[in-house]
């Protein structure tokens, strides 16, 4: 029945309309060249990009979120290995348990878990700051890290360290030698997810973060409460551009290196 | 000098248990100096176990492993100075077949034209010369074993430790690897120690031979030791095919013993000279014969079996045809019998009467 069908594709196309939509109206109204972000626009101007360049504390907001983000990768994908070799390759009491405690921080909702940390903190005597930012951003990115490295980590032979360490590699040289290079396409992938989701988050660095300091989610949502300047729109779109890039060439890179790896 | 100065390995008293299940019980062995030793036996038999235990990627719950009369209980993998070579090839596919080869002679501290010239070498041996700069995923099954051979042998090692490096490719290019892992053996005399589940291969390439059964060794011993005088019932029916019957003792001189199978008769058997068992009279006993043993012939004009043989009277129930060979299945007595004869033209008919000779070497005595 061809109408099912259509029916179907018909439903498909809406849905993605909703979802889509106010994205693509987000990045129109970046280059509109009116006060007003409303439509019809009245004209086409990048002025608004410009004002983000010049406004300090969306400088400042992008500094921090790409330190952030970045310094979130790497703990939480240097983390990330280590937990998923132990978990792979090893067997040691409590292992279950260890496993659902590390994937746990994606299931407990994220307000639960930030204001939990910060009750934690509070209770210890350990004031806000960066360094605690930057460990709650850690915490929830690293089951997203360990999901993908294990996933792969699987799928390398034992045998390849067993055949390295035969051949007089000890266990820190197979693991550069062999173990990584094997796994790095899911291990750039984790810092991918790591990055963007560090990079995207509102929740938890609203609860996290010590005065004064903004990341790029957080100073939008300060701007909202006061306006809605057109700058937002430019803002929004700039972000929109880095957490789609950002994975599509991590992807492309992933690609091009299991590609290299297979015909050397 | 101590006995063990030209042992390559030595396992004495070794055992691995995981938790309640014994894999390997305790097991005493040693290992000459370039010879070529086979653990033969079925999945699950506690072969590889025992070669993992040697090579140090399995730890060993009692007893104690010498390589060169040195106890390497403690010694990791990496400083043991082996060689092994995995059942599916374990190629590292990021790297190209030189850097492959070249990777155990990095931690050797080789220099460059060392390292260049010997790897040559491997390369040259395995006859594979300009497979350098391929990737391993280039190689068919064979060419990447050859490779993984040349990687283990490159660095010299003390032993070869080799894991069914046969069994994934098929069987033709088994064959003629296994003449050819032979010769590389031969040429560089290096001690090896090989696992399979494969007679033929172990009967083909073996100095010695360990059958395997359970995490026990049935038996160790030359190739025609193993296959002729197979010591447990489980040798003799894991190599080849024979005709296991019960059977009572009923006299014992010297290396004769006249023995009555229940179903079939009296029949003479041999005893080896150092077989320490009493084997007195009304001891139960099992009679093993290999099937290519059993000669048959026509019943009509048959001729006397000679000296220290019989000739037992007999009935070809089924006739397998195999070209070169054929199997009888046979009645005798009560009891069902297999031979394995070879043929010129034509196989003996279904029904034929035959008498099958039975001589008294070729009956091994293994316990009830």
């Amino acid at each position: 029945m061809p109408s099912g069908w259509s029916l179907i594709r018909l439903g498909t196309v809406l849905v993605y309309l909703f979802m889509f939509a106010p994205v693509a109206v987000v990045i129109l109204l970046a280059f509109n060249a009116s006060q007003f972000g409303a439509f019809p626009m009245e004209g086409l101007s990048l002025r608004w990009f410009a004002a983000l360049w010049e406004n300090d504390a969306i400088v400042r907001a992008f500094e921090t979120s790409l330190l952030l983000g970045l310094l979130t990768a790497v703990i939480s994908t240097t983390l990330g290995v280590l937990a998923s070799l132990a978990m792979v390759r090893y067997d040691f009491p409590g292992k279950n348990l260890i496993a659902a405690a590390l994937i746990a921080p994606i299931l407990v909702p994220e307000v639960v878990l930030a204001v939990a940390l910060l009750l934690f903190l509070g209770a210890i005597g350990v004031p806000k700051s960066f360094p605690l930012l930057l460990a709650g951003h850690v915490i929830f990115t690293l089951p997203f890290v360990i999901l993908v490295v294990q996933a792969r980590l699987v799928g390398v032979k034992r045998e390849y360290e067993e055949a390295a360490m035969s051949l007089g590699a000890g266990p820190v040289e197979t693991f550069f030698q062999i173990t990584l290079p094997l796994i790095l396409p899911a291990v750039l992938a984790g810092a991918l997810f790591a990055f963007t989701i560090s990079f995207d988050d509102i929740t938890g660095t609203l609860f996290w973060k010590p005065g004064g300091v903004e990341t790029v989610p957080t100073q939008i949502f300060a701007m909202l409460r006061n306006s809605i300047s057109p700058e937002i729109n430019a803002l929004g779109a700039v972000m929109i551009v880095i957490t789609v890039a950002v994975p599509l060439l991590g992807a492309a890179l992933a690609r091009w290196l299991s590609a290299r790896g297979r015909t050397g | 000098m101590s006995e063990t100065d030209h042992h390559a390995v030595d396992l004495r008293g070794v055992v691995k248990r995981y938790g309640d299940f014994t894999a390997v019980h305790r097991t005493d062995l040693s290992i000459e100096e370039g010879s070529f030793l086979t653990l033969l036996g079925p999945s699950g038999c506690g072969k590889t176990t025992t070669l993992r235990m040697i090579a140090g990627l399995t730890s060993i719950t009692e007893g104690e492993v010498a390589i060169k009369g040195r106890r390497v209980n403690d010694l990791p993998i990496h400083k043991r100075n082996l060689g092994v070579v995995f059942q599916n090839y374990a190629l590292f596919p990021h790297k190209t077949v030189w850097d492959n080869v070249a990777f155990g002679l990095k931690y050797r501290k080789t220099p460059a034209d060392e390292t260049k010239r010997r790897v040559g070498e491997a390369l040259e041996l395995v006859q594979l010369p300009h497979a350098a700069d391929r990737a391993p995923s280039q190689l068919s099954g064979g060419q990447q074993q050859r490779i993984a051979l040349a990687r283990a042998i490159v660095v010299r090692p003390d032993v070869l430790l080799l894991d069914e490096p046969l069994s994934a490719l098929d069987a033709n290019l088994r064959e003629d690897m296994r003449v050819e892992l032979k010769r590389i053996q031969h040429t560089l005399g290096i001690t090896t120690i090989f696992v399979t589940h494969d007679q033929s291969e172990a009967l083909a390439m073996s100095d010695r031979i360990v059958v395997m059964s359970d995490g026990r060794v049935e038996q160790v011993g030359d190739p025609q030791a193993v296959y002729n005088r197979p010591a447990s019932e489980f040798v003799a029916g894991f190599l080849g095919n024979s005709n296991i019957l019960p059977a009572r003792i009923l006299a014992r001189e010297g290396e004769r013993a006249e023995v009555e199978v229940e179903g079939l008769g009296a029949l003479l058997a041999t005893v080896e000279p150092q077989d320490p068992r009493p084997l007195a009279r009304g001891e139960t006993v099992k009679l093993a014969i290999r099937a290519e043993k059993l000669a048959l012939s026509p019943a009509i004009g048959a001729e006397a079996p000679g000296p220290d043989a019989a000739a037992l009277a007999g009935r070809i129930a089924t006739v397998d045809y195999q070209g070169q060979v054929a199997r009888y299945f046979l009645e005798a007595g009560q009891r069902q019998l297999q031979s394995v004869n070879a043929i010129d033209e034509h196989p003996l008919p279904e029904g034929a009467e035959v008498s099958i000779r039975v001589r008294a070497r070729d009956c091994v005595i293994l316990p009830a």
